[in-house]
């Protein structure tokens, strides 16, 4: 099946050599952190997360896009959504191979990696991330390949793969919930220190997921003679803005606890967040995100607008970037800041910090523009 | 050449994901896990080994340095410029240390002096925890929260933990960065982290920690399952406070203030 990746317009080929060059430059800049160390990146003695980990912590999100379409087609039959499946399985595979990505270029001694393996280490949420994302990578392959290879046959998907689909949606779950506990469980650290670190991980999610692949899907409607269908475009978008109102819902949650209790620890990071204090970059990314939010939920909320297919992508756009400001770069600088001396220090990501997730999102979307040329020929194919 | 060989090392050990070939550097570095070492006759033995600060006699610049060096420099500790800086045992302003305990009415002499600072071996440490290799951990025999500097992939999960900040990561190769260097003990490789060990290499040769040594009495260390230790004897008589308590991590180093 893989050989239908092979044939493809200039257009294609042409998108597969951009993002190869993009790998080869954020290798070449890999290459040079391997060599002189992480000081080559903005993170420091008081912010040793930044950039990397929050892509991981913000693709875990859109790894999850998936589940909200497999849910309701296995669960409730949901018919609708029959072609966006593979799209949303396949999308998944691209999301867990830039978050496990993030992960190894983040390291000190990448090296050294299969260290996790070597000693396992029940305690370290850490050990657990790794064990439930390769998990969720291999369970997307699985079930996404066979269930294409059976309707490339003309036959249905064989018997065993329902319960993996079935495992997939708890395991869905399971990848948000480990990496918001990565960050939750933490002594210290105020602004992850709440019992719905998890529950917000999961709205944003499946906010921000279902918006990408939506996007996508729109995309290759205009790029290709793919149509994914009207009423699964209106039933995505549905979810999108359910799941962005709880996120934010969420959110302002947070904020009162915080501002309301007038716990010092509780109000300082979000104090930081908003620019009240110790004021720089993040604070200006933060109100475009509060902005785009707003907008975004203005725009989704009447069914209007909603259906409105030259309003919508903008909505979802708004709604992309907003949410990657809040739990990429909000959680994690917001996180360290103040540090654990209620001091500041400052972070911002380098060059070479962003070269290299450039490659990481290159790889991630290589895979997934490989494995969609294949989704679509089949259902070329066979429709 | 030179590029060439390490492009190689890079690109054959990473792909393979397995362990670097033992270059000499990184082999010296080697701390075992204790389940093969044998300790020796004369090593100082303890089940929980703690340390009392008093503050009292620490006031001056001049009281910390001859501490601060003392460590520093029997442990190769690289001198490198904030904020990519690697330290065991620093000193920082009072609202820095104690936060929350802050009190804008205190004397001036409590208020606004240094306090010391250094990994405060927690009885029940979140760096263990939440380490993914067990790099980083707490000796069964005496407490000490320790580091297998070649096991540590770098992942600074351990730093993200520690309410302390009293862990730091080489950003880059310290070597250069080592004013003079000790023999006796083992230098880092980018990449991994590090922190105070409470002196385990010293202990074992029945010698008190360096710090403590250079103190003049200021820093006392003992054992605290031991009733009759110094460390106990202070403790009963005078008042002294934690960091952070209220973390339930249990710090193993008081302060009297
Ligand atoms: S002070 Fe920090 S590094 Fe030291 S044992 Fe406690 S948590 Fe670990
Ligand atoms: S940086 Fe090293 S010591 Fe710290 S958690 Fe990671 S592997 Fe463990
Ligand atoms: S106990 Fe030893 S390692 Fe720790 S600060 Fe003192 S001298 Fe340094």
């Amino acid at each position: 099946m893989l050989e239908t990746a092979l044939k493809g317009s200039p257009r294609y080929w042409g998108w597969l050599v951009l993002l190869l060059i993009i790998m080869g430059i954020g290798g070449a800049a890999w290459y040079v952190q391997l060599d002189q160390g992480l000081q080559v990146t903005g993170l420091n003695r008081d912010v040793s997360w930044g950039f990397y980990i929050a892509q991981l912590t913000y693709m875990v999100g859109v790894a999850a896009a998936a589940v909200m379409l497999v849910l309701p087609y296995y669960f409730h039959h949901y018919k609708a959504f029959k072609k966006m499946i593979i799209l949303a399985e396949f999308q998944a595979i691209g999301a867990i191979i830039i978050c496990i990505g993030s992960i190894v270029v983040d390291l000190g001694q990448p090296q050294r990696m299969l260290n996790v393996l070597l000693y396992p280490t029940p305690n370290s949420v850490l050990f657990w991330d790794m064990v439930v994302l390769n998990g969720y990578l291999f369970l997307n392959l699985i079930i996404g390949w066979v269930t294409l290879q059976s309707q490339r046959n003309n036959m249905l998907p064989p018997k065993w793969v329902k319960p993996l689909i079935y495992l997939s949606i708890v395991w869905a779950v399971s990848i948000h919930t480990v990496t918001a506990f990565l960050y939750a469980g933490l002594p210290g650290r105020h602004l992850w220190l709440t019992a719905i670190m998890a529950p917000r991980f999961l709205a944003s999610a499946f906010c921000a997921g279902p918006a990408i692949l939506l996007l996508v899907a729109f995309i290759l409607e205009k790029l290709t003679d793919f149509r994914v269908g009207e009423e699964a475009k209106k039933a995505v978008a549905k979810i999108v803005t359910y799941a962005m109102c709880i996120n934010v819902f969420f959110f302002l949650c947070e904020i009162f606890t915080g501002f309301y209790s007038q716990i010092p620890g509780h109000m300082h990071p979000m104090m930081f967040l908003f620019g009240f204090e110790h004021g720089n970059y993040v604070a200006v990314l933060m109100w475009i995100a509060t902005f785009l939010a707003f907008l975004s939920l203005a725009l989704l909320i009447p069914p209007k607008l909603r259906e409105n297919h030259k309003i919508l992508p903008w909505a979802l756009a708004a709604l992309v970037v907003a949410t990657y400001i809040d739990k990429g770069i909000g959680l994690l600088v917001g996180g360290f800041t103040p540090n654990v001396f209620e001091g500041f220090t400052f972070y911002a990501p380098t060059m070479p910090e962003i070269l290299i997730t450039a490659a990481v999102y290159a790889s991630g979307i290589f895979a997934i523009t490989i494995l969609y040329k294949v989704a679509l020929t089949v259902q070329k194919e066979t429709s | 050449m030179e590029t060439r060989r390490k492009f190689l090392k890079y690109a054959g050990v990473s792909l393979l994901g397995l362990a670097a070939a033992p270059v000499s550097r990184a082999a010296a570095s080697y701390i075992p896990h204790e389940s093969h070492t044998k300790s020796r006759a004369e090593a100082l033995t303890g089940s929980r080994w703690a340390m009392v600060i008093d503050t009292r006699k620490l006031t001056r610049e001049s009281d910390f340095k001859p501490l601060i060096e003392a460590c520093h420099s029997v442990h190769n500790v690289p001198d490198i410029e904030p904020p990519l800086d690697i330290k065991w045992i620093w000193t920082d302003k009072k609202e820095h240390v104690f936060p929350g305990k802050h009190n804008e009415f205190q004397a001036e002499k409590i208020e606004h002096k240094p306090y010391l600072l250094l990994c405060n071996h927690c009885h029940n440490p979140p760096c263990v925890r939440v380490c993914p290799t067990q790099a980083t951990f707490k000796r069964e025999s005496d407490g000490i929260v320790v580091m297998d500097m070649h096991r540590c992939i770098g992942c600074r999960y351990c730093m993200a933990a520690c309410p302390y900040g009293a862990r730091s990561f080489n950003f880059m190769d310290p070597s250069p960065h080592i004013k003079e260097l000790n023999r006796e003990y083992p230098e880092r490789m980018r990449g991994v982290v590090e922190k105070c060990n409470f002196c385990v290499e010293r202990l074992a040769e029945g010698k008190m920690p360096a710090c403590v040594e250079a103190s003049d009495g200021a820093l006392i260390f003992g054992d605290l399952d031991d009733p009759y230790s110094e460390v106990r004897k202070v403790l009963r008589k005078e008042y002294t406070i934690r960091r952070k308590p209220g973390l339930g991590t249990e710090p193993n180093v008081y302060y009297i203030i």
